[in-house]
């Protein structure tokens, strides 16, 4: 397969014949697809995306608005990949998909600006999305936000659904502070780990990232948050901006590589998976290639290692019904399903209860639901009903996004629940 | 022609059910099969009465039609093979309802199989027909197939779980057959639909029967040394009446892709394995079990696991399900074959088929239903490779054929389509496909409803479907 105009090649992996040919179009994924289950067109089906971006590969298909609209209406939640028994890497064969796309394809100038802002300008700098967030903590609680919601201003600039999705900026101080600091394990030291600390999380989720801090010393981990870390370039990836991904990438290589430990632990999914997956940004003649192998090989979800790890801590006893949805990037990036669920078991008082289609995406999708409204809030909607006859009084999950996108969610359709994080969940029982 | 069809069907569904641009009737022209045609143009209907329009839309402008489930077919019946209007009917998924003491459900065509198992498992129910693709397949396109499953050897196939219909033929008309309690009186016109592959009448609703889940299951798996083992084993166990509710068979080098997969611990250096299952009440599972057990030592079985508890059988379940999808790990692409032979005929049949793979420089894998003789033989090929595509189709044949010469049949479940229509007359007589012949042109006289299928066209096979993946489809 040629591409059809000699352009400036795509960094990192560019799939293989074989990884698009693995594909036998049996159909076995569509029933998993949250977009085919929407609209039940194979365009946005797995199978029918594979097979458009084999088209426009040998040049049978135009790369044009057609085509990037499937591909933007992709979640690369990866549902796709857990269903498909043919092991066809559908993750890989997007992000690729993107990069073209952002290479070859003019997008309309505001969405090239905004893009442009978004992942080159602003996640790649902790100072500018301080500044940000400063600026939405002061909408939040200035009255601004009041106003706004009760004036109809936001309806009108069509943002109301939007708006409710901004993280509610913590009253804490902001967790670029925690940079550069060492937490002692409590007790006998059983492992020492590094902490990657997330970008809009270390604003918008400080409380979860202390709290998960406070988890891994109660169970003898000796913490470390090194600094100079950035955000991990997983929005850039799955945008199809993979110089900046690449950029991101280095330097966290580069900060990890400095000291040696027995993990480094993420508690958001989205970005572990993207982590987990560093040496796919570099080709194989790359240097960073073989670097990002032994990062990644270390790299783990919070939930994952504690449940390796075994709890030590006691527990106090916390008599509540929980529910558990599956985070897209854990287990269909990542594979991870049990520990989760063994975290949550292990909580005494605690009564557990599976979420029917809980391997089916809430709709957040890392910006999924900034850019793809619509569809968002009708997988949202869906998977609100569900929740709601679990009859869980607290929805857990394992990422910041799709805690974010469940509350929203929560406070919609008013289930009056809970949204947690494992580790919030874990940390509550300590005390 | 077209473009006034298309306008006019956008006039009757809203624009977002009429697909008529290149870009997306490309990603129509394929299903789970090797074969290849492009519609003119896709709708999709959410009720009886829009179905019944389209019907005599189509009928005015003389467009052929189709119908599609999930397109996870095996034959190509679910392609336009002489294009015109596609209805495709995923929106239609409601289930209508559950009579949970009658133990009936009325559901719409597009309601996925396991989804429906699903929505009754609360109350100890399911749907016991259960093809391997049941997680994706639509009911409608069961029906339409008679699809079986590894369960069909205790169970039966799709037609003994369907108790009635409703169609619309293809001057429009709604008809009811059947009900609740199926066809008292008058002819079957039930058991004819089912398994007509969408060339009798299009399907719009469907009354099928509830199973209770079983009070206790055993499922058993049994490593042999050599294919020749395994498939004595089968012919033993038929031969002294012992009736699983399963039993499936896969060859050894084939379980490697498989485990990579499921994890679910498989052995990588065997022959063959059988994967056989008992159920009923506690006490009869557990003699079956032993009497299983019995044979499959007498046959050198190395080892006999019984899975310990539902996870495990369901993950060994989850190996012989995926098991197809699986092989795509060890060729760009594989051909799935359905035949059915005589069960004493087993071991002779699976030699066969290695020699010709042999002969014609082919892998040919071994994943199927033994339990029923039903075989399943894969050839992975390269369709890069345009001869080698040939060479695969010509071998495929020649094993049908044998299956035929054994007093076997053409296919077992995965339907006649547009793969092996040419080959019927191996199998019927010209009398016997008359017959058939004035059954379709009674419910389909102008043969408009998926055109192409079933009958042979009076040309050479082989050559037919080299062209159909050359060219696509002719224009409307
Ligand atoms: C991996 C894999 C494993 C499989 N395993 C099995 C198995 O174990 N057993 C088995 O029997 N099959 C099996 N199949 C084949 C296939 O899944 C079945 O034939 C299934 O019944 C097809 O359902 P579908 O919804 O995909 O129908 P489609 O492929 O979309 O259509 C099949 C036929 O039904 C017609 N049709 C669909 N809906 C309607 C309707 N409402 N009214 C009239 N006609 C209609 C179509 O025109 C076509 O002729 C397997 C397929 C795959 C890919
Ligand atoms: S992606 Fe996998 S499951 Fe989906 S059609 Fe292709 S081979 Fe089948
Ligand atoms: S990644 Fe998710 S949305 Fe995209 S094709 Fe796969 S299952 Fe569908």
């Amino acid at each position: 397969m040629t591409p059809p105009a000699p352009r400036a090649a795509i960094p990192g992996l560019v799939p293989a014949y074989e990884d698009y040919a693995h594909c036998t179009h049996c159909g076995l994924c569509l029933n998993h697809c949250p977009t085919y289950r929407l609209w039940k067109l194979e365009a946005d089906s797995p199978r029918g995306r594979i097979r458009q971006m084999i088209l426009v590969e040998q040049g049978e298909l135009a790369a044009g608005p057609i085509f990037v609209q499937h591909m933007d209406q992709c979640l690369d939640c990866r549902a796709c990949e857990t269903a498909c028994p043919a092991g066809v890497e559908y993750g890989k064969l997007i992000e690729y998909a993107r990069a073209r796309i952002a290479r070859d394809y003019p997008r309309p100038l505001f969405s090239r600006l905004a893009r442009d802002f978004v992942y080159r300008r602003l996640l790649p700098f902790p100072r500018r999305i301080a500044a940000a967030a400063r600026l939405t903590r002061f909408y939040q609680r200035s009255g601004l936000q009041w106003l706004a919601r009760r004036s109809g201003a936001l309806r009108l600039l069509g943002l109301a659904e939007r708006e409710r999705l901004l993280p509610r900026m913590d009253d804490d101080p902001f967790f670029f502070e925690r940079l550069g600091q060492i937490f002692p394990a409590q007790g006998t030291r059983r492992a020492r780990v590094a902490f990657f600390a997330g970008c809009v999380a270390q604003v918008g989720f400080a409380r979860l990232n202390e709290a998960t801090i406070r988890v891994l010393t109660a169970n003898g981990c000796e913490v470390v948050v090194p600094d100079g870390q950035l955000c991990c370039g997983a929005l850039a990836a799955h945008a199809g901006v993979r110089d900046a991904a690449r950029d991101l990438a280095r330097r966290n290589l580069a900060v990890f590589q400095k000291d040696s430990f027995d993990a480094i632990i993420t508690n958001a999914a989205g970005c572990g998976s993207t982590l987990k997956e560093y040496a796919q940004l570099f080709s194989t003649e790359e240097p960073e290639h073989a670097q990002a192998l032994a990062f990644q090989a270390r790299m783990r979800d919070v939930t994952e290692f504690l449940a390796t790890l075994g709890l030590s801590a006691p527990l106090k006893s916390l008599p509540l019904r929980v529910t558990y949805q599956d985070s897209c990037h854990l287990l269909h990036g990542q594979k991870v399903k049990d520990a989760p669920r063994q975290l949550l078991r292990a909580i005494p008082g605690v009564e557990f209860v599976e979420l029917p289609y809980t391997e089916i995406c809430c709709g957040s999708a890392g910006v999924y639901n900034v850019t793809q409204t619509e569809a968002s809030l009708e997988l949202l909607a869906e998977k609100m009903r569900h929740a709601a006859k679990t009859r869980a009084q607290a929805i857990v999950t394992a990422n910041p996004g799709c805690l974010l996108q469940l509350r929203a969610g929560v406070e919609m359709h008013k289930t009056g629940q809970e949204v947690l994080h494992v580790v919030e969940l874990l940390d509550r029982a300590l005390r | 022609m077209l473009a006034r069809l298309t306008r006019e069907l956008e006039a009757l569904l809203g624009p977002g059910a009429v697909l008529a641009r290149a870009e997306d009737l490309i990603l129509y022209e394929y299903d789970g099969s090797v074969e290849k045609a492009r519609p003119d143009v896709v709708v999709f209907p959410r009720s009886t009465e829009e179905v019944s329009r389209i019907v005599r839309l189509a009928n005015r402008y003389n467009a052929p039609i189709v119908g599609r489930g999930a397109g996870t077919g095996l034959s190509g019946g679910a392609l336009a093979r002489s294009g015109g209007v596609m209805l495709v009917f995923a929106r239609m998924d409601r289930i209508l309802e559950v009579d949970y003491e009658n133990l009936r459900a009325v559901v719409q065509p597009g309601v996925v199989n396991f989804d429906l198992t699903r929505a009754v498992e609360h109350a100890g129910l399911y749907y016991a027909p259960d093809p391997s693709s049941q997680k994706a397949c639509t009911i409608g396109g069961n029906v339409s197939e008679n699809a079986g499953g590894p369960h069909t050897l205790a169970y039966g196939v799709t037609t003994n779980h369907v108790t009635g219909l409703e169609v619309v033929l293809t001057d429009g008309e709604i008809v009811r057959v059947g009900g609740k309690s199926g066809d008292a009186l008058g002819y079957d016109l039930t058991g004819l639909l089912v398994g007509s592959e969408g060339t009798l009448a299009l399907v719009t609703e469907i009354t099928v029967r509830l199973s209770r889940k079983p009070e206790a299951v055993k499922t058993l798996l049994a490593v042999f040394e050599s294919v020749d083992d395994a498939t004595e084993t089968v012919v033993e166990i038929t031969a002294r009446a012992i009736t699983p509710a399963a039993c499936e068979m896969m060859d050894g080098w084939t379980l490697a892709a498989i485990e990579e997969y499921v994890h679910a611990g498989f052995p990588r250096d065997s022959g063959a394995v059988l994967l056989i299952e008992v159920e009923g009440i506690v006490e009869a599972v557990a003699a079956q079990a032993e009497a299983v057990t019995e044979v499959c030592r007498q046959h050198q079985a190395r080892e006999v696991r019984v899975a310990r508890d539902a996870r495990e059988s369901e993950l060994l379940w989850k190996g012989r399900k995926n098991a197809f999808g699986a092989m795509g790990r060890l060729a760009p692409s594989n051909y799935v074959l359905d035949g059915v032979i005589p069960r004493s005929r087993l071991p002779q049949t699976l030699r066969h088929i290695t020699a010709l793979g042999r002969e014609n420089g082919f892998r040919i894998g071994n994943i199927f239903h033994a339990g029923d003789g039903n075989l399943h033989p894969i050839i992975l090929y390269d369709p890069r490779d345009a001869a080698e595509f040939e060479r695969a189709v010509r071998t495929a044949n020649e094993i049908l054929r044998y299956c035929v010469e054994l007093g076997g049949a053409l296919t077992g479940e995965h339907g006649v389509g547009m793969e092996k229509n040419e080959l019927m007359p191996l199998l019927f007589s010209e009398a016997d496909l008359e017959l058939m012949r004035r059954v379709r042109d009674a419910f389909n006289p102008a043969g408009r409803l998926n055109p192409g299928k079933v009958f042979p066209t009076g040309k050479g096979c082989g050559e037919v479907r080299m062209k159909a993946q050359a060219e696509g489809a002719p224009p409307l």
